[in-house]
């Protein structure tokens, strides 16, 4: 069912552009040509009765409900599926039509359970609802003949249940799991009478169903049903608010009773996600309440000691004295502190506030280290801007589609779903993955090329397909010249056009077949919009900047950019982790991509914040580990990230964690790097707080809060609080207030406020004088650093090589239920999905090594081994395996290596080198948990 | 653990490998001096040239040696600070 009290124009709306003018009822309506009668109606504000309609998925005509009479026609035509004409002259409402409308009512509720007062869709169901408005009084046919009302309950879904007894066939479930999920899972098996809907013959935890929620959202009874509305009842209000998983940022209706969210569903006027969810936003949120939250402060003098129970006034304290005795012992230099991307903006804004004005030191770094740091340097040095270049929509008018390193059917599933529709709409595909991702064949979807290459061989195949656009002469010279530097253009046209660049040449790099890369690279040069999407798999390389500069060139010289249905667009992780990247999160540049040697940029903060700032760049992640090793780095303030865990070569950050002598935690859980904190301050989770996320399209939405924190705080006044310890006052009533100050101090963003945000709903960055309403797509006149800089890609293989004694390529990535390290998702029923991380190896490999599916293996690299189960699959090719980094009990991050871009320190999660044999089971903790965290866990809750 | 310096020596190699590309030598040599300028923290840049001074720097590329010693005063002057802000 919608959310409550949610309006519901039948139909979708026509992007006509022409437009109709006809009579409803007696009113003059104006709408754009190819709008339903239906549509047209609710403009008028006439809601004709419906229950086969709804205007997020196309109209099917099968209820009969909404019949009306056109004068001039014959019949009684249904408006859902009837488009407007001009000086039509309609009647909704007539005798025959209400007489027409009960029957049909009457046959639906003859076959239906009558138990509207116990139903949990009571108060918001639509067959309820018509019936009241047609005005059902009696059921002729009585309740004694053949019906439904015996059909078993499917409860195997986790979130929601299916009771085929209330259903009526109106097949708006199985439309949309096609036309917005596209996985057509559903479909109506039997015909007449005998019609249901089926998961494909198996109950819905056994079908190929991706629990994205759209079928429940589309039921208009309560057949499909939330399981949270059966156990609480319905909602007594709505909060707005923005989803805090993926980088896709999906703007939700939060359905609350009292401080209770009993109900998550997605936003329709929601510009990111258009009314779409998938499994994590809109069932997985149980976490913000599972029992595990810690919500009050804690701390210990040593790690080895057990955790004291302390207000926030002590732990407050006992954290700045820390802080300034490190500084007093080691310099100013020695602290330091981690941004959170699931945090808000405001929220990051003061942590870096607090580290370079409070601490004195440009020491802050972000979860962006280990994803997309380096598409802030590659396009920042190649476009003139650190962030994507178009909005979501845009992939609408996409031709042919090039995903590169990800997979937005788990990583990023509401745009998939996107993505998905266009391709069945006819936009041509190309995947460039080691693994063959979902979207390289599934239903309705194929690609026309999977290049299937070599992990680690990204810019070579990068060169290739330049290659053969330079040398077939397939580049869009009028662009690149008009719009680029054009010295450079003809350098990096010569680099390209080498012979070592062909696909001949670099087929024994990558393992592509040479054709296979000159049929796709005419492809992608040959459409009129062509767009470049791509994930981790481009960035966590030891070349990964390099990459994303090669994905630069290669729109630049097919002239893809600044226009709807092209560009470069980085599929961002984490939910903000764009918003912290733009707050100032790298220790090399200020808030808005301003480096700190730039005086000038300098004195604006300083005016401002009242001190005088580092001008020399901080450490990065891997840097302050490194340092806390050599002794000169011994306090880190961590907000809302599990470095223990999502970082690479974890002995190493386990001994750097060990090393320091105060380390602050602020996480909403016990977590892996708390195992190494002195301080422990129990953040909030996304439904605590008022602040901002952005995502991936650089959208700012707002982040509402729905229910009262757990700890009494929300983040950013832990973070207010401990400046205040730390003799920096950092006073603010609001997080509005912390948004007037981001918009005074960055250029892109002076047009940004809390009311202008309500007003638009959202707002795209750069939002200033120039484009008050913000910026869906840039770089349409010119490129932000004024002509696009192409730069030379020579490939340079990682130094991570397979040797005898690690002859296997490991490369990480998640998987739809979890997100992260899974410190959330971990604690919800999406562990039903995924209980365990597994490696995908090829059954080639498995032969070789006496490996069956499903047997414990050892995963061994050069630094380090874990235990985890295979599952053999040729979703890899022979040579790699594969693995998730979801759950801390096996910590794949064991085995990853301190290799690193060259450029930006991001780590080479995708290449590490590994041998895997069969080994004895691993120790188990409780599902989910590692043993570490539920051994912390029971201590903390007493349990 | 293994030795710091080798392994910013690793990474400034890293570095050079992304500019060796650049035909034009002092381009190189500028790119790479200006990447390790403005990304790494001082004590990193003291760090490499003081085991560059204490061994020579064998282990480091032709180009990026080069580069070091080309542009040494810029890689170890301390960016002047603004003056404080009430005092402007």
């Amino acid at each position: 069912m919608y959310s409550v009290n949610e309006r519901d124009a039948g139909t979708p709306e026509s992007t006509g552009t022409a437009l109709v003018i006809l009579d409803i009822d007696g009113v003059l309506v104006i709408v754009p040509e190819g709008t339903s009668v239906m549509r047209a109606a609710s403009k008028a504000g006439v809601q004709v009765p419906k229950l086969c309609a709804t205007d997020t998925l196309e109209a099917f005509g099968s209820c009969r409900l909404c019949l009306v009479e056109i004068e001039g026609r014959r019949g009684f035509p249904a408006s859902c599926t009837t488009q407007v004409q001009q000086g039509m002259k309609i009647r909704t409402q007539t005798p025959k039509l209400a007489q027409l409308r009960r029957g049909v009512m009457e046959l639906y509720i003859s076959d239906h359970p009558l138990d509207c007062l116990t139903c949990p869709a009571n108060g918001n169901c639509e067959l309820q609802d018509m019936a009241g408005v047609v005005g059902l009084r009696e059921v002729r046919y009585g309740f004694k003949g053949a019906n439904h009302l015996e059909a078993e309950k499917d409860a195997s879904n986790p979130y929601f249940t299916f009771d085929p007894s209330k259903c009526i066939v109106c097949s708006r479930c199985v439309r949309a799991c096609e036309e917005v999920q596209g996985t057509f899972a559903l479909t109506v098996e039997g015909r007449g009478f005998d019609s249901v809907i089926s998961a494909g013959g198996k109950d819905f935890m056994e079908s190929e169903c991706v629990s994205c929620g759209a079928c429940v959202q589309a039921c208009p009874t309560a057949t499909l049903m939330e399981k949270t509305i059966i156990d609480k009842g319905q909602p007594d209000h709505v909060v707005k608010t923005t989803c805090a998983y993926c980088g896709v940022g999906c703007s939700f209706r939060a359905e609350v009773k009292g401080n209770e969210v009993v109900r998550m569903v997605p936003e329709k006027t929601g510009r990111a996600n258009e009314g779409h969810s998938c499994v994590k936003g809109r069932f997985a949120w149980g976490y913000a309440t599972h029992k595990d939250r810690v919500t009050t402060p804690m701390i210990r003098k040593s790690v080895d000691d057990p955790w004291q129970v302390v207000g926030w006034a002590e732990a407050l304290r006992y954290a700045a004295s820390e802080i300034k005795q490190v500084q007093a012992k080691y310099g100013q230099g020695a602290v330091g502190g981690i941004t959170s991307s699931r945090c808000t903006n405001e929220e990051t804004w003061l942590v870096q506030k607090l580290i370079r004005a409070g601490f004195g030191n440009n020491n802050v770094d972000t979860c962006a280290r280990v994803c997309h740091s380096p598409t802030g340097y590659g396009l920042k040095a190649t476009l003139g801007e650190s962030a994507g270049t178009q909005d979501f929509e845009s992939v609408d008018y996409t031709d042919v589609i090039v995903v590169i390193g990800a997979n937005p059917t788990h990583g990023h599933p509401v745009f998939a779903s996107r993505l998905k529709r266009r391709l069945r709409e006819g936009a041509q595909l190309i995947v460039i993955d080691p693994r063959s991702i979902d979207l390289v064949r599934q239903p309705h979807v194929a690609a026309a090329f999977h290049l299937q290459l070599r992990p680690g061989t990204n810019v070579a195949i990068a060169n290739a397909l330049a290659h053969v656009i330079v040398t077939e002469g397939l580049a869009d010279d009028a662009f690149a010249r008009a719009r680029c530097d054009v010295a450079q253009y003809d350098k990096w046209r010569a680099f390209v056009a080498e012979d070592r660049n062909s696909p001949e040449a670099t087929e024994a790099i990558t393992g592509v077949p040479a054709a296979s890369v000159r049929g796709a690279a005419r492809l992608f040069a040959g459409a009129r919009n062509g767009a470049i999407y791509y994930g981790l798999g481009v960035t966590e390389h030891s070349q990964g900047s390099t990459m994303v500069i090669a994905i630069a060139n290669l729109a630049m010289c097919t002239g893809n950019l600044g226009r709807p249905g092209v560009g470069v667009n980085p599929l961002r992780g984490q939910n903000n982790v764009q918003g912290a990247c733009d707050m100032g999160s790298f220790p090399h540049e200020l808030p808005g991509y301003r480096h700190v040697s730039d005086a000038g940029v300098r004195a604006t903060f300083e005016d401002l914040w009242g001190v005088v700032l580092d001008p020399e760049p901080g450490l990065r992640i891997p840097n302050m580990f490194d340092a806390a090793l050599e002794g000169t780095f011994k306090a880190i303030y961590v907000q809302g990230e599990d470095i223990a865990q999502s970082d690479p070569d974890l002995r190493h950050v386990d001994a750097a964690l060990r090393a320091m002598e105060c380390v602050i935690v602020q996480d909403i859980f016990l977590n892996e790097t708390s195992k190494f904190a002195h301080i422990f301050l129990p953040g909030a989770t996304f439904l605590e707080k008022d602040g901002t996320f952005t995502n991936a399209e650089r959208r700012i939405g707002r982040v509402r809060k729905v229910m009262p924190s757990l700890s009494g705080m929300a983040d950013w006044e832990i973070t207010c609080a401990l400046a205040q310890e730390l003799g920096y006052p950092m006073h603010y009533d609001h997080p509005s207030q912390i948004m007037d100050e981001i918009a005074s101090l960055m250029p892109t963003f002076t047009g940004v406020s809390y009311a202008r945000l309500d007003e638009l709903g959202s707002i795209q960055w750069p939002c200033n004088a120039a484009t008050p309403d913000g910026t869906p797509i840039m770089h349409v006149e010119e490129f932000v650093r004024g002509k696009g800089n192409f730069m030379v890609t020579e490939f340079v293989a990682t130094e991570e090589r397979v040797t005898p004694m690690f002859p296997l390529l490991l490369t990480t990535g998640r998987i739809l239920a979890h997100y992260n390290v899974g410190a959330q998702t971990r604690r919800t029923e999406n562990v039903r999905w995924h209980a365990e991380d597994v490696l995908e190896l090829h059954p080639h490999d498995a032969e070789e090594r006496g490996i069956r599916d499903g047997e414990w293996v050892s995963l061994r690299s050069r630094v380090g081994e874990t235990r985890l189960r295979a599952q053999l699959t040729e979703r890899v090719q022979p040579g790699v395996v594969y693995t998730t980094f979801h759950h801390p009990v096996t910590r794949a991050n064991v085995v990853t290596t301190d290799y690193s871009d060259w450029a930006t320190n991001c780590p080479e999660y995708k290449v590490t080198a590994v041998q895997v044999r069969r080994a004895a089971q691993q120790a188990q903790a409780e599902p989910g948990l590692s043993a570490g965290e539920a051994a912390d866990a029971a201590a903390v809750h007493g349990k | 653990m293994s030795d710091p310096g080798a392994k910013l020596a690793r990474m400034a190699n890293q570095i050079g490998s992304f500019f060796a590309s650049e035909p034009d030598h002092a381009l190189a040599l500028e790119g790479i001096a200006g990447h390790l300028r403005r990304f790494w923290e001082p004590r990193m840049r003291r760090q490499l040239l003081l085991w560059l001074d204490e061994t020579g720097g064998s282990e480091l590329s032709p180009l990026v040696l080069e580069a070091i010693q080309t542009h040494r005063e810029r890689l170890s002057t301390p960016t002047p600070r603004n003056p404080a802000p009430a005092a402007r």
